[in-house]
């Protein structure tokens, strides 16, 4: 399997970056040397491992559903771009 | 409709969990609040936060699961689902993809007296999203909108129905029964007009008999039952119209605009479905034991149907009865509990829903917000078993005891309205109503014997509603036939 140009243009577009041509050439070198890598890993005999979705051995980490404070409104808007009274405000979207 | 057609129907129903808190940090999640009031650095997607699971949503999802004859796994997990829009904080959403909390699941509804099974999927729990407010302008001419976050991380179950639903009432009656259940096992308050249960309804429509399904289009946020079989209504019109003029249907996300009444697409993207999951690193699997399932399934309440099943059975109500009592689980269990003391089902459901919810309509109250209580309603009913008190008695006493939630008894007392059986009083009430009525007594003497209705009501009226009026109409009987 391997990364093409569109795949590139498809998966920037997706996370909403801009990409010149230059970059794109760029992405689709690095993407692919990702993707062999793996393909690498992929030549380990795997038969005995159980599959997994956590890097740590670990299962169950809960909280019990006690209320805790919440911040305050003007340290929430802080690192907002813009505000309009206590709202965050972004680009209108249709 | 046109009848070539069959329509096929999956819903998507997003219920809100009624837990104190998020469902990745301590953050409350009360309906309302100022903007922007109820989020922390978690919830906001701030740099190196540490989510984490919140027990009661697991548990809630467990007894959920089990209360729709679902499987729960074992073993489950969390992962992303990423897309850009303000009203997520992180640019993904943490879900459940291929591993939920609870598969293979199932609900019978009934329309028109026939029961259905409709499959349940799945049910997964993930997180809900923020609030876009658009400003006071409108919203084609603003550029900004403004966004509240508290409502991001509330804890949601969305409950995924196979394709099994076949028209707009059963669409009805599908939510309408899942809503029954988790009210039940007190999972959700299920409040439509605050958001805490709305669906989305896939719906497409096909050739009958035709094996494949047709093309569907998927409309959102569907908030009450009415805007949801209105919507379906609306589609199913919609596609027919398109089919019948030789068009294709687009697969397309829609939403509902109410005040038109009609479903709108909501501009078509190729890739508007590629979110990208992965596994959420940041939350370690959940891994249920046997013990833990077993234990949830042991303390589930008695479901709507069973109970159903019981009043019917145990209590020989109609079914009609036994629906009105199972409908709203307080007044269930309200019956249930005056039931322990009352050993006259039907009298218990004729006063329930008959002069009490009459009264309680009247003052704008319903069963839960009543202040009569179950001890009192128990007692209401014995002083008419004991025939302490009339019908008509119970009727003047009730509202006193909604109004101010005060005993029968004590009414009774205070009011002076215990019920005259003594027949020396009736006795004396109705020789001053013979005396004072020839007509009547003559008319009934020459056959017309309608009028002891007329006399019996005289003496009723004399005797301020108190006499007992079997006892009236027995002795004024004697009376008049000597
Ligand atoms: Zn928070």
């Amino acid at each position: 399997m391997s990364i093409t140009k569109k795949d590139i243009i498809h998966v920037a577009d997706l996370a909403r970056l801009g990409l010149n041509d230059e970059e794109t050439i760029k992405y689709e070198k690095e993407l692919n040397d990702v993707l062999n890598f793996m393909e690498k890993l992929n030549e380990l005999n795997t038969d005995d491992v159980e599959p997994t979705s956590h890097v740590l051995d670990i299962h169950n980490v809960f909280r019990s559903d006690v209320v805790e404070d919440s911040l305050d409104v003007e340290d929430v808007l802080a690192n907002a771009p813009d505000r309009d009274e206590d709202y965050f405000k972004v680009p209108s979207i249709l | 409709m046109n009848n070539k057609y069959e329509v096929v129907i999956g819903l998507e129903v997003h219920v809100e969990l009624k837990t104190a808190t998020k469902i990745f940090c301590g953050c409350k999640t009360t309906f309302g609040g100022d903007p922007n009031t109820h989020v922390c650095p978690i919830c906001l997607g701030l740099p190196g936060v540490l989510p984490v699971v919140n027990e009661k949503v697991v548990e809630y999802g467990v007894r959920t699961g089990l209360a729709i004859n679902a499987k729960v796994p074992n073993y489950s997990k969390f992962d992303r689902k990423n897309y850009y829009y303000p009203d997520l904080t992180k640019n993904f959403q943490t879900s459940q993809f291929d591993l939920p909390i609870c598969e293979n699941g199932y609900l019978d509804i009934e329309v028109d007296g026939v029961v259905k099974r409709i499959g349940i999927t799945r049910a997964h729990m993930e997180e809900d999203a923020g609030k876009l407010v658009h400003s006071g302008k409108t919203i084609s001419s603003s550029n900004s909108s403004n966004v509240d976050y508290n409502r991001v991380g509330v804890p949601l179950l969305e409950i995924v129905s196979e394709p099994d639903i076949r028209s707009s009432e059963e669409a009805k009656a599908y939510v309408e029964a899942l809503k029954m259940i988790l009210t039940y096992i007190d999972v959700s308050d299920c409040k439509m007009e605050e958001g805490s249960i709305r669906a989305d309804a896939n719906v497409s429509i096909r050739l009958i008999g035709a094996k494949e399904f047709g093309t569907r289009t998927e409309t959102k946020n569907l908030n009450s039952l009415k805007a949801l079989q209105k919507a379906i209504e609306y589609e199913v019109e919609r596609q027919t119209e398109v089919i019948e003029d030789g068009g294709v249907i687009e697969q397309e996300t829609r939403t509902w605009d109410d005040e038109q009444g009609i479903t709108l697409s909501m501009r078509s993207k190729a890739d508007a479905h590629d979110y990208r999951y992965f596994p959420e690193p940041d939350l370690p699997p959940i891994i249920l034991t046997d013990e833990y399932i077993d234990n949830i399934r042991r303390l589930l309440p008695e479901l709507p149907e069973a109970r159903k099943k019981r009043l019917i059975e145990m209590d020989s109500l109609s079914v009609y009865d036994a629906n009105l009592v199972i409908a709203e689980k307080f007044l269930a269990d309200f019956y249930d509990e005056v039931r322990k003391s009352i050993d006259d089902p039907k009298l218990i459901v004729n006063y329930l829903m008959g002069d009490y919810y009459r009264e309680l309509v009247a003052v704008g109250l319903d069963f839960s917000s009543s202040p009569v209580s179950t001890k009192d309603f128990s007692e209401l009913l014995k002083l008419l078993q004991e025939k302490t008190i009339s019908g008509k008695i119970a009727k003047e006493i009730i509202p006193l005891m909604v109004k101010d939630g005060k005993s029968p008894k004590v009414i009774v007392e205070e009011k002076g309205l215990v019920q005259i059986s003594d027949t020396g009083a009736i006795e004396a009430i109705i020789a001053e109503v013979v005396a004072a009525n020839p007509k009547a007594v003559d008319d009934y003497k020459n056959g017309k014997g309608n009028s002891i209705g007329f006399l019996v009501g005289q003496v009723m009226k004399a005797s301020k509603g108190k006499a007992n009026p079997g006892i009236v109409n027995e002795l004024l009987k004697s009376v008049l036939d000597k």
